[in-house]
């Protein structure tokens, strides 16, 4: 072997000319973004009044809520991660904060002790799943049928009505400022704030790393039980923050109110492009996700389509993703491992 | 310079896990602007050393010296905030993050507000790209790199930490040639800017060629330091090996039958291309090759696991499906993969129920496994190949690695194959164990089983194989009959060398 003094000059760098993997990710997004035009555009043609201001305002309404939890879900899921108690978490605090309010005391009070319960919530999740290493669907699952149990408990059978409700909190849910209601705001401008810090700062950067390689994470110094523990954290205050909207939007509140949630959570999540085992995805794609979920529900109603129908369609919709993604990934696999043989051939 | 106190040092340190003891007072000092070689057979304990120094492992007894000052590494971000950088033997990338992400993660380059400066970062990245003298785009991701880049990438990350100490495990065992060329440059370099350096690497010429000290373990426990002026190959390999060869390799002479196994021309896109060789019964032909040279992917297709693009594979003349392992077991083709834990065995089952495991229709009376059938399958192969264990029904896990691939052997012996592919059947086992592998390997090729063994591990190659095939970069590049084959002629051929005796 011949020791060399210099190194060869490099070759100019192989560019990933056409941005494969952009492209692919993009992808995804830009295919849920064109089937909900087609969707929408389908369905005024069909019926007119779909596309009315108040048509359109009720779908944004009602995806801001599922948009909420599907930015806490990405964050978790992307740790290669999943939190199945978010629905009993939404009814626990739609219930509590809708019976203090009700009981007279201060809407401020009622909030703040809501956000707390959604975020003690995702703290005894987080806790179990990054510090005791117990698999988080057990964890999720279990956590989901006791804080259900709690949530029966503590509503013995009533329900919260809107009449008890405070008007300025009614006022948040259906109300808007010039126009442009509030819930959408909320759950965009916090879809911003997670998703430019999961794309633009280091620690955002390391969820992606702990999903993507668990062992490498380690072995590069990621803190992975910090990590794990603040998506977990943040993802149950966003249940509780879609909690309290959940009450401000509904006003009418009884306890098994967000049931099975979860699962529409997830699906919105998968189905807008984020891996179910990590690493991959963003927050605009859960975000969009939820839309097309919400608008689908919506479309039914407007065309006269028994609503159960929308579960099939909800599932119909998953498998696609999920077999959509496989089949990417196959075949972007094959191409590159077409294109570095090529490139050592060479 | 020896006077000067060592940069990074292990002083008398232990490790075991469970009944195995992976390392027992071991001493090695590492000194700025040194490169330090550390010289072992596989399973002499070297990666549980450099885990030690990652901190990855605690030791159990022992300290690490930090210029001359005790430390303790809890973690490996605890190794990498004193400076110590490591390169393992198989990449640790996240493939779904850009090539300059896999670099810098924890440490990008940052903006105003703490946000990733991602134009430095690429910049920073293509630098040091340029240093190692490597195209790669640092926005790409690392998914479909293939293993060399995977370490240059690493190798990168770990220059890119401006580490005292770089500990490379095996960094040269999947390059080729010129690749190794350029990362000696990087080695000197770094030896030139005072970094104290540890090497581990297979090829004897590669220690000698680069390094100024070598420290030597064997079965986990320290037998030298020294300078490698004190040292020649022999004397190296003296101290790595230490004991009779004879013994650990006890090859029966065989006359080959008929072929049992002929595969001709098998090309799977990217991976290997123009495959073909013949595997008479009686005959051990050994698969040698660098790791990544696609020896496993050979065996992985023939068996059906993966599927191939071209090519045709025959077992005892008859043409072979592609991609369907339950053809390949009708058909007489066993498989014991690399991995044994994760492949090869079911851990938490107990040992009987693993052993039956390939032959349940057998061992059933109608639709029910037979308990008995079962038990009696169990013991029979435990006699046959001196199984050593407590009760056929604990898991399997409890076995020592080398019971445990008796365990795989015997699982797969059961079907009565006509082929036997074995792939690393000696990794990480110890050497008693060893020899008894290696002694059954000889005796079941006597009895007519045509053996296919992929082995790393060039003594054993030399040792047992009636042939040598050897693979790089996807191609067989030659054929070496038992008389001709030296560590120097697999060797030659493995890196793509042109060598004398490759035929």
């Amino acid at each position: 072997m011949t020791a060399v003094s210099t190194a060869p000059a490099p070759p100019a760098p192989v560019r990933d000319k056409d941005g494969l993997f952009d492209k692919v990710l993009r992808a995804r997004e830009l295919t849920i973004a064109a089937g909900l035009i087609l969707l929408v555009v389908a369905t005024t043609i069909a019926n007119p009044r779909f596309l009315s201001a108040q048509g359109v305002e009720d779908i944004f309404l009602n995806a801001s809520i599922l948009t909420l939890l599907a930015v806490g879900q990405t964050l978790v899921v992307i740790t290669r991660n999943i939190d199945l108690s978010v629905g009993s978490v939404v009814g626990l605090v739609a219930f509590v904060t809708g019976k203090l309010v009700t009981d007279g005391h201060s809407l401020t009070l009622a909030i703040v002790v809501g956000l707390v319960i959604g975020t003690v919530c995702g703290l005894i999740n987080g806790l179990l799943v990054s510090f005791c290493r117990v698999p988080a669907l057990v964890v999720t699952l279990g956590m989901l049928y006791v804080i259900k149990g709690i949530d029966y408990y503590i509503a013995e059978g009533q329900q919260i009505n809107a009449a008890n409700v405070p008007q300025g909190l009614l006022d948040l849910g259906s109300g808007g400022f010039l126009g442009v209601p509030y819930l959408p705001v909320i759950a965009v401008a916090i879809m911003f704030v997670v998703g430019y810090y999961l794309r633009a700062y280091p620690s955002g950067r390391e969820f992606y790393a702990i999903g993507s390689n668990p062992e490498a994470a380690r072995l590069a110094g990621v803190p992975i039980s910090k990590r794990v523990l603040t998506a977990y954290v943040v993802n149950g205050l966003l249940a509780g923050v879609a909690g309290v909207l959940w009450l401000a939007r509904f006003g009418t509140v009884v306890a098994d109110n967000a049931a099975g949630w979860e699962l529409t959570v997830v699906s919105a999540v998968v189905v807008g492009g984020v891996a179910i085992v990590g690493g991959v995805g963003t927050v605009w794609g859960a975000a969009l996700g939820a839309l097309l979920l919400t608008t689908i529900g919506s479309v039914l109603v407007v065309l006269k389509v028994n609503s159960f129908w929308q579960d099939a369609l909800t599932g119909l919709l998953l498998l696609l993703a999920i077999s959509a993604d496989r089949l990417v990934s196959l075949r972007v696999a094959r191409t590159l491992r077409k294109r570095s043989a090529a490139h050592h051939g060479s | 310079m020896s006077e000067q106190a060592p940069v990074l040092a292990l002083v008398d340190v232990s490790k075991s896990f469970g009944a195995v003891r992976a390392l027992r007072g071991v001493r090695l000092e590492l000194y700025a602007g040194e490169v330090h070689a550390l010289a072992g057979e596989n399973g002499a304990g070297k990666s549980t050393l450099v885990k030690t120094f990652a901190g990855v492992h605690r030791p159990d007894s022992g300290r690490i010296l930090l210029g001359g000052e005790p430390v303790v590494f809890n973690s490996p971000a605890d190794a990498q905030r004193a400076g110590v950088a490591v390169i393992y033997q198989e990449p640790t990338l996240f493939p779904d993050l850009s090539v300059a992400e896999n670099i810098f993660m924890g440490r990008q380059p940052r903006s105003a507000l703490g946000r990733i400066d991602r134009k430095t970062m690429h910049a920073k990245a293509a630098e040091l790209f340029r240093r190692l003298g490597v195209a790669l785009d640092p926005r790409r991701p690392a998914k479909g790199l293939s293993i060399a880049d995977q370490q240059v990438v690493e190798i990168a990350k770990a220059i890119s930490r401006d580490a005292k100490v770089l500990i490379m495990d095996e960094p040269t065992a999947a390059l080729t040639g010129q690749e190794t060329a350029r990362l000696f440059n990087v080695v000197e370099a770094l030896k030139a800017q005072g970094c104290a350096l540890l090497f581990i690497s297979h090829r004897l010429e590669e220690i000698f060629l680069i390094c100024q000290r070598v420290t030597t373990l064997r079965d986990g426990a320290w037998i030298a330091s020294e300078r490698i002026e004190e040292l020649d190959e022999d004397k190296l390999v003296n101290r790595m090996v230490g004991r009779d060869l004879d013994e650990l390799y006890p090859k029966q002479d065989v006359t080959p039958g008929e072929v049992a196994l002929k595969v001709s021309r098998l090309t799977r896109e990217g991976t290997f291309t123009d495959v073909s060789f013949e595997v008479r019964r009686g005959e051990i032909v050994a698969l040698a090759g660098l790791v990544g040279a696609g020896r496993t992917e050979v065996a992985r297709a023939i068996f059906g696991i993966d599927r191939w693009d071209a090519g045709s594979v025959e077992v005892a003349g008859s043409p072979l499906k592609n991609s369907s392992p339950t053809a390949a077991m009708a058909a007489g083709v066993a498989l014991v993969p690399e991995d044994r834990r994760q492949q090869g065995l079911v851990m938490e089952m107990s040992i009987e129920r693993n052993l039956g495991l390939t032959r349940l229709k057998a061992l059933s009376k109608g639709p029910f496994i037979s308990r008995a059938a079962e038990h009696a399958n169990a013991a029979d192969w435990a006699v046959r190949l001196q199984l050593k264990y407590g009760k056929a029904t604990d898991h399997v896990g409890v076995l020592s690695g080398g019971n445990q691939q008796k365990v795989v052997l015997a699982k797969w012996l059961a079907t009565d194959p006509s082929v036997l592919i074995v792939d690393e059947p000696t990794r990480g086992i110890d050497v008693g164990t060893k020899a008894e592998v290696h002694r059954l390997l000889s005796e079941l090729a006597a009895q007519g089983l045509a053996v296919l063994m992929i082995s790393s591990d060039l003594p054993e190659v030399i040792g047992m194989a009636d042939r040598v095939l050897v693979m790089h970069e996807g191609r067989i590049t030659a054929e070496i009959p038992r008389a001709a084959a030296t560590e120097e002629s697999i060797m030659s051929a493995a890196t793509g060398r042109p060598g004398k005796e490759a035929a």
